[in-house]
């Protein structure tokens, strides 16, 4: 019989990430996976898991659940205050989560997603190898919800050392946040491709795990996009990797992140570096952000 | 064929080649050579996105995968059309005389054209397992519909620009939708989940047309088993 936790409410999305499918781009199957990774591994090194370990992503907190059983678990991510029956706790740490015990987690003070990790990891049936919901494509587990029984993985006999709770988060928060990008690969499409690496853009309300929608702050319809493609053809799709920066013809640049389409029919700019995508995914409808080019490897 | 590297960021490099034919090749040779940094391929229309491991030195597999490339006997991984997938479809699409008003084809000569040519997948997106079938009859090269549908039953048969598609599964849509097929594109238990893979050819036959041939030819004996599964109408 599987430990597990029970779900008594959830906030606007919470859903089932592990790393996600590797492997599948031939049957059109997109990666997936926490959109913030370098948290989802946080989260799993402080419960002694393997990184890949499906966790629980919460946008905006709003979680509850009781243990069912004795577990042990963690919080990182966006830091939303969080209590067991009341008892405040600590974000990145260590948590035991006793039998009957009700973890509650309010609204994130800053940052979008936050990661519960419980020691064994969340356990549902995986789907062409994770247990990733791909909110583009519908694969994997249904978004979690309510009532909802969550089987845990067996307790780890031989849990990861220390070392593994000095892993690093993501840094969440900053006033106006700076990603790191390298240009192409269809730059050469723009008239003026350093409008997209010079002043702020404002992270839209039509943002989700697909992409970040980005608007020029300040600006309204009757604007001009920023930036304006010289080749009025269409592009043949192609593969577009993580991190890319689409530009449809409006204009309006579309940050790709863990549930973005594997091709795209519109030329992508430049691609944010891996190191800053998790950055990215914290970021909320409302917040600023600049890109900065860095050379090609 | 004349390949380039085109820099995407720090995980992935996009091959550009030519056309279909030398995506296909390209994609085709990496697969074949197993290159332990690549952990995914994505052939498009012509290009191929290599998506690879952290830490990998992109310059220098940029390099690699040229050489691969000039290196190689591209007539050699063209693929055969001798064993494309036969997928029967009934012509009853809700878009069929929009696609015979477009085309200025009656809806008999749609289904000629539409099935008198081996299809070829240039590439999988968009959704799971939905193939963008290439090679057609340059007579149905119709528009995507003005507006799209929210829900495209699976199995629909569709036209949209250069290409053709069967929807795996049920989504939004916008391609003219011609048919239906009963043919399963899409099981997450099979291996590959896809039926239709990059590089795959398609031959679509009218499964009405065919029921009725085969009865035309049949012996009497095949045709009184028909009889006896139906239920021995006469």
């Amino acid at each position: 019989m599987n430990r597990s936790l029970t779900v008594l409410r959830t906030g606007p999305l919470c859903l089932v990430q592990d790393a996600g499918r590797v492997g599948h781009a031939a049957d059109g199957v997109g990666r997936s996976g926490a959109a913030d990774r370098r948290s989802a591994a946080q989260a799993n090194a402080l419960v002694g898991n393997r990184a890949d370990a499906a966790v629980l992503e919460c946008t905006l907190g709003g979680l509850s659940v009781r243990a069912e059983d004795d577990l042990v678990v963690a919080l990182t991510g966006a830091p939303a205050p969080a209590d067991i029956d009341g008892e405040a706790v600590t974000h990145a740490t260590r948590i035991r989560l006793a039998s009957g015990k009700t973890l509650r987690l309010r609204t994130p003070r800053a940052g979008l997603r936050s990661y519960l990790a419980v020691e064994g990891g969340i356990a549902v049936d995986p789907v062409l190898g994770s247990r990733s919901t791909d909110t583009l494509s519908g694969l994997g587990p249904e978004p979690v919800a309510k009532n909802d029984r969550l089987p845990v993985g067996p307790e780890i006999s031989d849990p990861a050392d220390d070392s593994g709770t000095d892993q690093p988060g993501t840094e969440i928060g900053a006033p106006v946040t700076d990603l790191r990008v390298i240009f192409g690969p269809r730059d050469d499409w723009f008239d003026n491709r350093d409008e997209l690496t010079t002043g702020e853009w404002l992270v839209s309300a039509q943002s989700n795990r697909v992409g970040l929608r980005l608007d020029r702050p300040d600006t309204d319809d009757a604007t001009p996009p920023a930036l304006q493609r010289k080749q009025s053809r269409e592009l043949p799709s192609e593969g577009v990797a993580l991190g890319a920066i689409q530009v449809p013809p409006s204009g309006q640049p579309v940050l790709f992140l863990a549930d973005h389409p594997i091709t795209g029919g519109y030329p992508v700019i430049a691609v944010v570096i891996d190191a800053d995508i998790d950055a990215a995914a914290q970021l909320r409808p409302g917040q600023r952000l600049r890109f900065v080019p860095v050379a090609d490897p | 064929m004349t390949p380039r590297i085109l820099s995407a960021g720090d995980r992935a490099l996009l091959v550009q080649a030519d056309d279909l034919e030398s995506t296909l090749t390209v994609a085709a040779l990496l697969r074949q050579a197993r290159l332990p940094q690549v952990e995914d391929l994505i052939p498009a229309a012509e290009t191929v996105l290599v998506r690879v491991t952290d830490g990998t030195e992109l310059t220098g597999l940029g390099d690699r995968i040229l050489e691969l490339i000039t290196g190689n006997d591209i007539e050699t991984v063209g693929g055969a059309t001798d064993d494309p997938l036969v997928i029967p479809v009934h012509y009853d699409g809700p878009d069929l005389s929009d696609v015979g008003r477009a085309t200025g084809l009656s809806i008999a000569e749609v289904i000629t054209a539409h099935t008198g040519t081996v299809w070829r997948a240039a590439f999988v997106g968009f959704a799971p397992g939905f193939a963008y079938l290439a090679g057609g009859d340059e007579r149905l090269q119709v528009p995507r519909r003005t507006e799209s549908r929210t829900s495209v039953p699976a199995g629909s048969v569709a036209l949209a620009g250069q290409f053709s598609a069967v929807y795996p599964r049920r989504s939004p849509g916008g391609w003219q939708l011609i048919g239906t097929t009963s043919a399963t594109l899409w099981d997450v238990a099979a291996e590959p989940p896809a039926a239709i893979q990059p590089g795959g050819w398609v031959r679509f036959v009218d499964a009405d047309a065919d029921a009725a041939s085969a009865v035309n030819d049949a012996a009497v004996g095949s045709v009184a088993e028909t009889a006896a599964e139906t239920g021995g109408a006469s």
